[in-house]
């Protein structure tokens, strides 16, 4: 099962939105980032606030992560390459998603909802994010791709996690 | 301290070139014990900064020193440090971690408490006989409470000198951050909240390392070089210098990343660039070109002992951290930006920040994995020491030298040892040799 084929958003199903998050996160979880680069639009963002600022904008409040696609590009070949320490050797990772509404559908995009936890294992250490994904999800050429990706924790802070070296 | 001689932990022969560290210090709990008292007790602590409580009222609660406190601008608009128990059975009196309050209640027996910290509200206090003394059941203060052009400090030790004449040499260098702007420096709203499962020390090292850059932050510098950064530019040089107290800062430039005020950057967009060279010339009028250049093109990595780090660099971060334990520490770190920035050169400064600091950047978390990497190594307690020599035999040590390290490492000696020491000279050493 790979890309979701749509004509039409206003014809989008939970269970299609389900299937296209599973994939997506099978694919981080496999570590084929470039394959996911392709869910995203030339446009895309990907952002994951502060943990005391959830509703932050990225532009008036310090985040933790806020990518355009060009950074988000880098991002990818960087964690694909060698010199990424914090994730050479790689972690293990697990996501686990639930909780998947469909919000509003207006105009070409499909706003979703989703919890998610996520396991990050290393050295023998698990460290769980926690949190909700907002999503706003587009049409593009027969196929569901994602133009806003934020990823907000409900840790109160990263410890003992210490960063967000993967792909949230 | 059973078999713990202090004095041996730190190796320091300027006459032989040699500095090291017995890695003890980063893995002993009674270590760690004695520096809760030596240290954190005998120095000025960052708590905050004035920008984050403006109004009467405001209040922040917080951890500092590992002490719950109350960072607050009382109704009289004076800044205090209350500490965050109740007088009465030792309840947390304000669990919200923000806001603006004239008074704090406690939600177990519901004493009440002014925002200076006067106990003000006692239910049933006909209960209690004439020797209870309200005013001797205020909420204790920090014993010390001074500012710094906005940076506010505590201390537990009623006879510190004065902030000022604590900061000593890193004044100056505190002037070249605050002097970007005319108006005033504020922190920005969202707090990195983070850990490392290192040693506290571990930090203090890594964040005025220059040698590591290159090798560490490797994903950093290829970043750059494929947003259009020239490679010749990544190739920075710079000083690292004592400055007394156990401060220490080093001083690079040109600034391949780009600085907000005011080093422009491919990544920044050619539309930037004029307003940037404007920015630059602003500074020049005001300060004169040698000092515009010191403040608009030099990154300097500014440490105030014993935990506090502010960062200049491609955005300024004050970044402060504490020990749990030898092998664990707990950070905040935040963006300090002139007040009266316009809106669009904020988001480009918060931008830049996220491409190296904070703990989804592209550098931070580098930092956290090679640190906590030396904490795992040190359980090989074979391997004693740690080398710090980098630069002894230069008479202006570089910024990829260890001069600043060795700093930090001096001060911490002296007050480890109770024997606070004259500040060493390397270079008049390496000197008086010649």
């Amino acid at each position: 099962m790979g890309a979701i084929a749509v004509q039409d958003v206003q014809t989008v199903t939970r269970p299609m939105i389900e299937d296209f998050l599973y994939y997506e996160a099978a694919l981080l979880d496999e570590w084929r980032l470039r394959d996911w680069l392709e869910l995203l639009t030339d446009d895309a963002t990907y952002e994951v606030p502060a943990t005391d600022t959830p509703e932050g904008d990225p532009r008036q409040t310090l985040a933790i992560v806020a990518d355009d696609i060009v950074r988000l590009r880098s991002r990818v070949e960087q964690l694909l390459g060698k010199s990424a320490w914090a994730e050479h050797p790689r972690s293990r990772t697990r996501r686990l998603l639930s909780n998947v509404r469909i919000r509003a559908v207006e105009g070409e995009h499909i706003h979703v909802t989703a919890n998610f936890v996520v396991y990050r294992i290393r050295f023998e250490q698990m460290d769980t994010y926690v949190g909700r994904y907002e999503y706003t999800l587009v049409q593009r050429d027969g196929a569901l791709k994602i133009r806003q990706r934020r990823a907000i924790l409900d840790l109160d802070a990263l410890r003992p996690h210490g960063k967000v070296s993967i792909i949230l | 301290m059973g078999n713990l001689d202090l004095e041996s932990l730190v190796i320091d022969n300027t006459a032989a070139g040699l500095f090291r560290v017995n890695r003890r210090v980063f893995t002993d709990p009674e270590i760690l014990d004695l520096e809760r008292q030596r240290v954190f007790e005998q120095c000025w602590i960052y708590a905050g900064h004035e920008s984050e409580i403006p109004q009467a009222g405001d209040f922040r609660s917080r951890q500092v020193a590992g002490r719950p406190v109350i960072l607050v601008r009382g109704s009289d608009g004076q800044v205090r440090v209350l500490l965050n128990t109740c007088t009465h059975r030792g309840a947390l009196v304000c669990l919200q971690p923000a806001g603006n309050a004239k008074s704090f209640q406690c939600p177990y027996h519901a004493w009440t408490f002014s925002n200076h910290g006067e106990l003000i509200g006692v239910p049933g206090d006909d209960a209690y006989s004439v020797a209870f003394d309200r005013q001797e059941l205020a909420l204790a203060q920090a014993p010390r409470v001074e500012s710094y052009r906005g940076f506010i400090f505590i201390g537990f030790n009623p006879q510190l000198e004065s902030l000022v004449d604590y900061l000593s040499g890193a004044r100056e260098y505190l002037d070249l951050v605050c002097d970007q702007s005319e108006v005033g420096m504020e922190v920005v709203g969202g707090t990195q909240l983070y850990s490392m499962r290192a040693n506290w020390k571990l930090l203090v090292e890594n964040s005025i390392d220059g040698y590591h850059a290159p090798i560490t932050h490797q994903r950093y510098f290829e970043f750059l070089v494929e947003m259009g950064v020239d490679a010749a530019r990544i190739r920075r040089m710079g000083r690292g210098k004592s400055l007394g107290n156990g401060h220490a800062v080093i001083e690079t430039a040109p600034a391949p990343g780009g600085r907000p005020i005011a080093a422009w950057a491919p990544h920044f967009g050619e539309a930037k660039k004029a307003e940037l060279e404007a920015i630059q010339r602003r500074f020049e009028e005001r300060f004169g070109a040698e000092r515009a250049f010191k403040i608009t093109q030099t990154n300097r990595n500014l440490l105030i002992f014993p935990n506090l780090i502010i960062n200049d660099i491609m955005a300024i971060t004050i970044r402060t951290f504490f020990p749990r334990t030898p092998d664990y520490m707990e950070i905040t770190a935040w963006a300090l930006a002139p007040v009266d920035e316009p809106p669009d050169h904020r988001a480009l400064r918060l931008d830049n920040f996220l491409t190296f600091l904070g703990p989804g950047g592209f550098a931070t978390p580098d930092d956290v994995e090679m640190l906590e990497n030396c904490q795992r190594g040190f359980a090989n307690r074979e391997v004693e020491w740690s080398d710090i020599s980098r630069g002894m035999r230069r008479e202006h040590p570089l910024h990829n030298d260890e001069l600043q390290m060795r700093a930090f490492w001096r001060q911490w000696h002296g007050l480890m040892t109770l024997s606070p020491t004259a500040p060493i000279e390397e270079a008049q050493a390496v000197a008086a040799r010649a």
